[in-house]
């Protein structure tokens, strides 16, 4: 349905070209705004993967959180104390050179890959199969992560205390 | 919805053909209602919000006996009159603000509630994206709004404006927490994040004369409730929550520099978020669409009338509250979300675990 493909260019355009302004532009709140759009496109993309939990779950740890604190931290520095914050390339001609480079490199191996070109008809459900994966197969590595995010937490915790 | 239209197109016989158009104009159709409804619950809500505290206040509030026009009788009118005026207003930008974030913000407070509609059911079938992960996509997208409001605040170039914005950034994103777990116990309750499968769950009657509703199922329900409900009304800041506006101290806060038509957007998203945190309080807790009498009134017409009733009472409830208790200060409230809401909804999730586990 070309609807649909039609949908997917306007989402990876709007997540390309707003990636591009978070790199290439002066204004740090501009960059941190513009990442808010990289952000809903990447969800969208996996929208398109099938991958309706993760693409959710994007918005609310990436969008609903991080981005909030990083905006946070940019307004309290920004205006209140006087502080301009404004970040600049330098070296562009040898970093646009890399980033050809890659670039070429990138293009080359997509063209020459076999893709593997899955057939399996759309799943109904994801999140349960998610569950029982976290659940069962992979239990340790998730708690394991969760000790550690537990211990980053302390962490921060122990950090912003009043030194008394 | 959109799955209809799809349906429907498809069975046409001359428009079956171009498929590539089918999707979106489904979709756009879909939204065309969404829109309309929240047009119609802010003009609503206006009115019943100031004709509520009126009442509240031993007044009258609007009445219509207006100089020129005439409001309609008991000033029906009066917030389409309003509508009406804030849209041909003149629309200021300040000198100072930079423009093209101040132009930006009301757009994505506005999107921020009116995607997060397109999960929200108000009956089995009426609901504009089916879905199974319809709970956890609300808690997502109300949680896009607070972008907007950040970037309002900022981009107006008043320290009033971004204290308020601040303030309502540190409140939204702490209050998220306790709102998000307190949810938790309705979908280890049903097994499920579509609301299809929580309302579903809830049918039939208990202890003899109830309906079996969440908040029937159980003590810690009824305190997981109102945990879900306060924090509800901090994220979508109302009183005793309305720190980030405070018009006596902030003087309106992030909305201070907007006016006539951006102002009205952020009214209407603030009354479609009260409108949906008040709704997922309804479909989670006290039985969605459906009836209060268990096996009466039920079917699809009722149900989108007892969905709209529950929820009008709890957006009434969330006025009730307007008027009674005076704003708390950021420490307080910092200090409520923090030391009492959080752990009370881990408590909630483990009383509720440990009552499934032992009383069935």
């Amino acid at each position: 349905m070309t609807g649909i493909n039609l949908i997917f260019w306007f989402i990876a355009l709007m997540t390309i070209i707003s990636a591009s302004i978070v790199v290439l532009s002066n204004n740090l709140i501009y960059s941190a705004v513009s990442l808010l759009f990289t952000l809903l496109g990447i969800a969208g993309l996996y929208v398109f993967l099938w991958a309706d939990f993760i693409a959710i779950t994007q918005i609310l740890i990436y969008v609903g959180g991080i981005l909030v604190l990083i905006i946070f931290g940019i307004m309290l520095t920004h205006r209140i104390t006087d502080v301009t914050l404004s970040q600049s390339s330098n070296q562009q001609m040898l970093g646009g050179g890399i980033i050809l480079i890659i670039f070429l490199g990138l293009s080359y191996m997509m063209l020459n890959t076999p893709w593997f070109q899955d057939t399996a008809v759309e799943p109904q459900e994801t999140i349960n199969q998610i569950g029982y994966l976290l659940m069962i197969d992979y239990l340790l590595p998730f708690e394991v992560a969760s000790i550690l995010l537990l211990v980053a937490l302390i962490g921060a915790a122990l950090l912003s205390r009043s030194s008394k | 919805m959109v799955d209809f239209y799809i349906n429907l197109f498809s069975s046409i016989e001359f428009i079956k053909s171009y498929q590539s158009s089918i999707f979106i104009i489904s979709v756009v159709l879909a939204g065309i209602p969404i829109f309309g409804f929240m047009a119609v619950n802010a003009l609503v809500a206006v009115y019943v919000e100031r004709k509520v505290s009126a009442f509240m206040q031993d007044r009258l509030g609007p009445m219509g006996h207006g100089v020129g026009l005439h409001a309609g009788k008991w000033g029906v009118l009066q917030t389409l009159a309003d509508a009406i005026k804030l849209l041909t207003k003149e629309d200021i930008i300040p000198d100072s603000a930079d423009k093209k974030l101040f132009l930006l913000a009301p757009c994505i407070i506005f999107i921020g509630s009116f995607v997060a509609f397109a999960g929200f059911p108000f009956n089995e079938f009426l609901v504009a994206a089916d879905f199974n992960l319809g709970l956890f996509y609300i808690l997502a997208m109300s949680s896009v709004g607070v972008i907007g409001i950040i970037l309002a605040g900022y981009s107006s170039n008043n320290k009033w404006s971004l204290y308020g914005s601040m303030r309502s950034a540190a409140q939204i994103v702490s209050y998220e927490i306790p709102a998000a777990l307190s949810l938790l116990p309705v979908v280890m309750l049903s097994g499920s994040l579509a609301f299809k499968d929580i309302v579903f769950a809830q049918t039939g009657s208990t202890l003899g004369i109830l309906p079996n509703w969440f908040i029937f199922n159980n003590p810690f329900m009824v305190v997981a409730f109102w945990l879900f409900f306060i924090a509800g009304v901090a994220e979508v800041n109302r009183t005793p929550f309305d720190l980030p506006e405070a018009e006596s101290e902030l003087v309106a806060g992030w909305m201070t520099e907007y006016s006539g038509m951006r102002w009205a957007f952020f009214f209407l998203a603030e009354y479609a978020n009260m409108f949906i945190v008040a709704g997922v309080a309804t479909i989670g807790f006290l039985g969605g669409w459906l009836s209060p009498i268990p096996g009466y009134f039920d079917g699809n017409i009722w149900g989108v009338f007892w969905l709209v009733s529950k929820t009008s009472f709890l957006i009434f409830v969330m006025m009730w509250f307007r008027w009674t208790f005076p704003r708390l200060r950021t420490d307080q409230l910092m200090r409520m979300c923090w030391k009492f809401f959080l752990p009370g909804s881990f408590f909630v999730i483990i009383g509720v675990g440990l009552w499934d586990l032992i009383m069935r």
